[in-house]
Formats: C-alpha cells, sequence, structure tokens
C-alpha cells in the first residue's frame, strides 16, 4: 500500500514501491508462485473504509487463487 | 585531366560530355538471366552501370559477379563496394578479381547497417571505412603496392568513385566532406537522389567556391517517384532523403494511374534544370526495379544518344 | 565500468536444477553498481531460487555471499575454505568474475548469473550506456573526447556515414549519431578544421582481432 500518487511524504517512495512491485511480480510468476499474490494500492493514511476494502479484496482474491504452492508442498512433506 | 584507366566513364567524363549511369541491383538467387535483362534494357542509354553490394544489408548475388556477366557482355559495368562485410585482405582480394577482368570502375561506400536486412543477427566488419577503402583503390593503382607494402603484380587500374549525400545532416559539413573525400582520392562522386533542387544547387555552389569541381566529376542522383506513396515513404521513412512538400503534393494531385508518368515528367524536369548548374558532370539514374524507363527519361532529357568516344 | 544485466531467472534454474548445494556469489564493484550482481541481488536471486525448488519439492540448498570483487586471487581465496561444500557457485560477477573463479577452483562448476554488456557509465539512475570498446589504442585525442569505435555503429573514423538523421544514427531515433557529436564537440572546442583529418586505418592488433591481450608490467613486479 502507498500514498496517492504525487502524495508521497518521501516525494517519490511510493513510485519506487510500484517498480519494485512489478518486479517482484514478474519473478513470483516465473518460478510458478503467481505474480497476482504481490499487488500495489494507493490510498491516503485518512482513508479506513478503503484501506478494508481493499484488504478483504486481497483475501478473496488470495483465497480464489488457493494457498501458496510452497505451503502445499510442505504440508505434502509432513 | 590526363586518362589513369581504360573506363568508358571516364573518357566521357574527360572529354567534357555530360555522363550517364544507372544502377542494376543482383537478383536474390543465382539466376545470370536477371542482370543480363535489366542490363539490355539500358545498355544503349548510359555509359557504365553500377551493380549494388548487398544493399540495405539484404542478401544478394555477389556485386563482382554480376560485374562480371556484365563485362562478358561488352559492357562497362561501375563494382559497388561495401566495407559492412569484407576485412581489407577480402577487399582487396575482390578489387584484384575485378581487375582481372578489367572491371575498370569502383564505388566505395560504407553500407547500410545489418540490421536493415536479412542478417540482422550478424557480425558486420568495417575493418577500414569508405574513405579509406578509396585511398586504398588509390594506393593500389597509383603506387603498385598493398595496404601491406607488398607489390601488386599488374595493379588494378580502377577509375575510384564515392556516394555524396548533400541532403544528410549536418549540412555544415557536407562540403568539407566532399573535400575530405577529394583529398583522399575520389575521382567521381554520385549523389543521392535529388528532389531539392535548391538544396543542391546550393551545395554545388559552395563545392565550387571551394574549387572542388575542378577536381571530381559530380555526377546527380536522379529516381522517378511511381506514386504519392512512394514519395510519402521517402519523405518519412528513408535516412538522409529530402523531398519537398510540394513535391508530393503534385504527385497526390494527379489521378492515380497517372502519378506514374508525372514522376517521370518531374525526374526528366530535374535533369533539364541541373544540366544548366556549372561544374555537374552528369547524371546517375537510379529506377530500381523500373529498369525499363531509363531509357525513355534519358531521351527525353536530351541525354541519348551517348557520345561516341572510340 | 563493466555494465552487466541480470540473466533470466529460468536460463540459471536450468543450469543448477539438478545440484544439491548451490552458493550464489555476488560482486561488490561493477555488478553492484549496475544494481546487477551486489548483495542486493545476491538476495533476491537466492530468495527466488530457494522458493522455486521448495515449490517443486526439490532438495536443492541456496547460500549466499558476496566478495569485495571476483577478479583478484586476494578475495577469490576467502571461499577457498567452503567452496568445496557447494556442488556448483553461481557467480553474478562479469565475465572476468566468472571465469577466474572457474580457473581458481578448477573442480567446482560455475555459472554466470549476469550477461555481461560493456564498457559504459551510469547516464542516470537506471540508464547505463556504451562508451568503450577497448580497442587497445585510444584515438579520442583526435575526436573531440568521442569514441567512433564504440559509439558509431560502423565504427567509421572518418564519419558520418550517409545514414544519420537529425543527429541520430540509422539503427535507432534512441542512438546519437557519434559523428554528430563529435562535431558538436569539435565545434565548441573550436577545432571544427580539424574534422578534415584523414584518419588513416586502424590497427586493430591491439582489438580483440589480435588475440586474447595481455598487459606485463614488469616495473610494478
Amino acid at each position: 500500500m502507498g500514498c496517492m500518487e504525487g502524495d508521497c511524504h518521501f516525494n517519490s517512495g511510493n513510485f519506487r514501491a510500484r517498480k519494485r512491485i512489478e518486479q517482484a511480480q514478474k519473478i513470483l510468476e516465473t518460478i510458478g508462485i503467481g505474480g497476482q499474490r504481490a499487488q500495489m494500492y494507493n490510498l491516503s493514511s485518512s482513508e479506513g473504509p478503503l484501506f478494508a476494502q481493499i484488504a478483504f479484496e486481497m483475501y478473496e482474491k488470495i483465497k480464489e487463487m488457493g494457498p501458496n504452492p510452497i505451503k502445499m508442498v510442505k504440508k505434502k512433506a509432513a | 585531366m590526363e586518362l589513369k584507366t581504360s573506363s568508358r566513364l571516364e573518357k566521357i567524363l574527360a572529354a567534357g560530355h555530360l555522363a550517364v549511369t544507372s544502377e542494376c541491383g543482383p537478383p536474390r538467387g543465382s539466376d545470370p538471366d536477371v542482370i543480363t535483362k535489366k542490363a539490355n534494357m539500358i545498355k544503349d542509354h548510359v555509359d557504365a552501370i553500377n551493380i549494388t553490394d548487398n544493399q540495405t544489408a539484404v542478401t544478394r548475388m555477389c556485386s563482382l559477379a554480376a560485374c562480371i556477366r556484365l563485362k562478358l557482355m561488352g559492357l562497362d559495368p561501375i563494382l559497388q563496394m561495401v566495407t559492412r562485410d569484407r576485412n581489407r585482405i577480402a577487399l582487396q582480394s575482390d578489387i584484384l578479381g575485378a581487375a582481372s577482368f578489367d572491371i575498370n570502375n569502383i564505388l566505395c561506400l560504407s553500407g547500410d547497417h545489418q540490421s536493415f536486412g536479412d542478417c540482422a543477427q550478424g557480425q558486420n566488419v568495417h575493418d577500414i571505412d569508405s574513405m579509406q577503402l578509396i585511398q586504398t583503390v588509390r594506393h593500389m593503382r597509383d603506387q603498385g603496392k598493398f595496404l601491406g607494402g607488398d607489390d601488386i603484380k599488374r595493379p588494378p587500374r580502377m577509375f575510384v568513385g564515392a556516394a555524396a549525400n548533400p541532403f544528410a545532416d549536418p549540412f555544415e559539413i557536407r562540403v568539407p566532406r566532399l573535400a575530405k573525400k577529394i583529398a583522399v582520392g575520389v575521382e567521381f562522386i554520385q549523389t543521392q537522389c535529388i528532389y531539392n533542387l535548391d538544396k543542391f544547387e546550393e551545395w554545388m555552389r559552395l563545392a565550387r567556391e571551394r574549387g572542388l569541381l575542378e577536381r571530381v566529376y559530380i555526377l546527380a542522383g536522379i529516381t522517378p517517384m511511381k506514386n504519392a506513396g512512394m514519395a510519402r515513404y521517402m519523405k518519412n521513412r528513408v535516412p538522409g532523403m529530402e523531398v519537398p512538400d510540394e513535391l508530393v503534393k503534385r504527385l497526390a494531385g494527379v489521378p492515380k494511374k497517372e502519378q506514374a508518368k508525372e514522376g517521370i515528367k518531374i525526374g526528366i524536369e530535374s535533369i533539364q534544370r541541373l544540366k544548366e548548374v556549372q561544374g555537374l558532370s552528369g547524371f546517375h539514374i537510379m529506377a530500381i526495379e523500373w529498369e525499363e524507363k531509363v531509357p525513355e527519361i534519358a531521351e527525353s532529357a536530351g541525354l541519348y544518344p551517348r557520345p561516341n568516344i572510340d | 565500468m563493466i555494465v552487466a544485466d541480470k540473466k533470466p531467472i529460468e536460463e540459471i534454474i536450468e543450469e543448477i536444477r539438478d545440484k544439491k548445494r548451490v552458493l550464489v556469489l555476488g560482486c561488490n564493484e561493477c555488478v553492484t553498481v549496475c544494481e546487477a550482481g551486489g548483495k542486493k541481488e545476491v538476495g533476491v536471486l537466492s530468495s527466488a531460487l530457494r522458493m522455486y525448488f521448495l515449490k517443486n519439492s526439490t532438495e536443492t540448498r541456496i547460500e549466499e555471499k558476496t566478495l569485495e570483487r571476483q577478479c583478484d586471487h586476494e578475495y577469490l581465496e576467502e571461499i577457498r575454505d567452503i567452496v568445496d561444500q557447494y556442488d556448483a557457485v553461481v557467480s553474478l560477477a562479469c565475465g572476468v568474475g566468472v571465469q577466474f573463479m572457474a580457473e581458481k577452483y578448477h573442480a567446482t562448476p560455475v555459472y554466470p548469473g549476469v550477461n555481461t554488456c560493456f564498457l559504459g557509465a551510469t547516464e542516470e539512475r537506471g540508464l547505463w550506456t556504451e562508451r568503450c570498446q577497448a580497442c587497445g589504442d585510444c584515438i579520442l585525442a583526435h575526436t573531440g573526447g568521442i569514441c567512433p569505435v564504440s559509439r558509431c555503429a560502423k565504427r567509421v573514423l572518418n564519419g558520418p556515414c550517409g545514414g544519420a538523421t537529425n543527429g541520430k544514427c540509422e539503427i535507432s531515433k534512441e542512438t546519437d549519431c557519434a559523428w554528430h557529436l563529435i562535431i558538436e564537440r569539435l565545434k565548441a572546442l573550436g577545432r571544427l578544421d580539424d574534422y578534415e583529418k584523414i584518419s588513416s586505418v586502424k590497427d586493430w592488433s591491439t582489438d580483440r582481432a589480435g588475440g586474447p591481450r595481455k598487459i606485463l608490467r614488469e616495473d610494478v613486479q
């Protein structure tokens, strides 16, 4: 989660974060974990309800994607 | 100027006539008839015929082989040689091969980058550049020596040419660049095709003021437009090409099936105007894949018949 | 400096998939500056590799280390005591470091983790461009400090060729025409007359063409 673009207290931290999330997504996709497991959202610190909504959306998305494949493997091994 | 070679082109220029040259592109295969057919279309209307060297970096039959074929037909080829594909050993070697068939004209070029052609992943050579190649041919001819210093048995006797582009940028070094090519020994120049006649005349004026036109023969490049689409393409997509808006408008203003005729007309008008330019020595008519129009252009522009200099 | 770029992770996985214990070895010099093979990149690559192998139930262990340089004996010596524990090393150093590793640790397979690309400079964060071809016979004094060997696509020494448009090379609108730059620089230095000086054929024997190169300085030995 980052501040609205243009409102970052540290000027461009949120832009950098977005680029890093995009990088992470690419890596996760390549190694078969699923790029969608990392997402970037922009909102202001005062938007509590929006934060909750995004968190719920992400939760739904992850539920749909299923558990992290690594977890599954570890479970099987156990 | 005293003749240095047995080149017919050199003889015509030295005698003060306006020379006419044209070009043929070799086939993407080994069929010699492609070359002989094209050459037969234009042979009576030109003094020498350029054979391009893997133009636009597209692999074709080599210029040397096609030049030999022309020579065997009794015609006068101009061997175009780019420095992109051959190192100094191969360049000197091919020059000797050409000279063994008494091919006596050469045009020294850098060559389009291989990324334009069919082998974009290939290496390029550029062991020496086009200016150094001009120097090399002159050295082989006049000193009778290889670049490495050894003597050449039966040195090549070639009339040495190069290309010039009055329309490339920056304009301010276009005449210094011509001066440089003359300094390294170039004897004739074929220019890039001309559509902006004012700019070309300006370039000629500057060259004349520096005394350069007394030391080199300039042949003006003329390429007839087939249609307005070709004009637009050349204006926007071809590097180093200058096509005035009026020209595109003129072609577009004519019905499509008349545009080719109009393009030829413009070419003829250009030749007629440029004939008056002081110090111009001739014309290089490039009608790629439209060779059949060369006779018509040459005749309508008053460049036919070719002078008898034997 | 030497500029490199990360190899696709799929390529690296392909090389080490059958190994049991792998060391990812970074370098603190050039590849750190161009953000391809330093400690940070070692960390990211190692993480990703671990996740991949875990997911595929492969028993491959990934460990990390970063050396000051991999092109000097004294720094590569630092792993002498641990190198035998690994059945492969993925070196994120430039091609020089990878090879020095291979020479030094004869029996340990080493795989490159980056593609070594060129000698260049950091124009801005995230943008590196080529400046030098290491031809071995520098001509920068004659070209106003701009190199036609490395910056001209045809390495013409008496340029420009006929293909430049608006100061850009015929191969791409994003590539400057080196000769355009040279001419502008000669103008700025009041040396435009130098343009007509003829550059004679280059001696390429000091370049790659002459074979693998060597410098021996007996005065410092």
